[in-house]
């Protein structure tokens, strides 16, 4: 039994990303999109904060919301898994759930 | 008969700012029509919806805080509320409203429809769901 999370803000706009990694439970999803990619880069102020809470579930990222904002694949935090619109699909599919945290 | 499926509203959103807890009500009382296991999730800003004294009468728009009381009437009987949430705001259960439900198969007995759960008492009511939806 697992859940996909998908999260479209930036953490540096609301604390949705932050209630979804309190939320989530160990072996969960987490999907990364739309403005939700900012929470997915290295070297910024919430970097530490997402490795942190994000530890026990799997972080995802939607890779054609990374490119469209300009941000190398390079700046994507190491343990971020980037995916595209089919392999989402296929996850949503494949999960018990899907929650979308707006 | 087709099968009944739990559905949770979640609810993340202070009230007036935007239309999203005013939507949410709607489609809750839409969907109570058809005879789902229903309950509603309040956290983060979404405690706020729930605080009793509501008046928007001078700033001209529509108090929707008197529905929630009413949704027992529609067998929506379970809101969840999360403690850390209310914590984080400085209210307490005394802050909100006291809504209640009439227990059918307990000589309809009044009970409270609220359920002050932790965080991760909350990710156990998500996690236990057929279908969340976010608002």
């Amino acid at each position: 039994m697992s859940t996909l999370h998908t999260v479209n803000k930036s953490p540096f706009q609301n604390q949705t990303l932050i209630s979804c990694l309190g939320h989530a439970k160990a072996g969960d999803s987490v999907l990364l999109m739309e403005d939700g990619v900012y929470g997915a880069m290295s070297g910024n102020a919430m970097s530490e904060v997402v490795a942190g809470m994000g530890a026990n579930v799997k972080l995802f990222v939607l890779g054609s919301d990374v490119t469209a904002r300009g941000i190398d694949a390079g700046r994507v935090a190491e343990g971020i898994t980037s995916v595209n619109y089919e392999e989402f699909v296929g996850m949503a599919a494949s999960c018990d759930r899907v929650q979308n945290w707006l | 008969m087709s099968e009944v499926k739990k559905f949770l509203y979640v609810n993340r959103k202070a009230p007036y700012g935007t239309i999203y807890a005013q939507e949410a009500l709607e489609v809750v009382l839409i969907g109570a029509a058809f005879d789902q296991d229903v309950s509603l999730a309040f956290l983060d800003d979404g405690v706020f919806q729930l605080t009793k004294g509501q008046d928007t009468k001078d700033a001209g728009l529509k108090n929707f805080s008197p529905t929630f009381r009413a949704l027992g009437d529609y067998e929506v009987t379970k809101l969840y509320v999360e403690q850390e949430s209310l914590d984080e705001r400085g209210l307490t259960l005394d802050d909100l409203q006291d809504i209640q439900y009439e227990d059918e198969d307990d000589d309809y007995e009044e009970k409270p429809s609220i359920i002050v759960v932790s965080r991760a008492g909350m990710a156990d009511v998500m996690a236990d769901q057929d279908v969340v939806l976010s608002f």
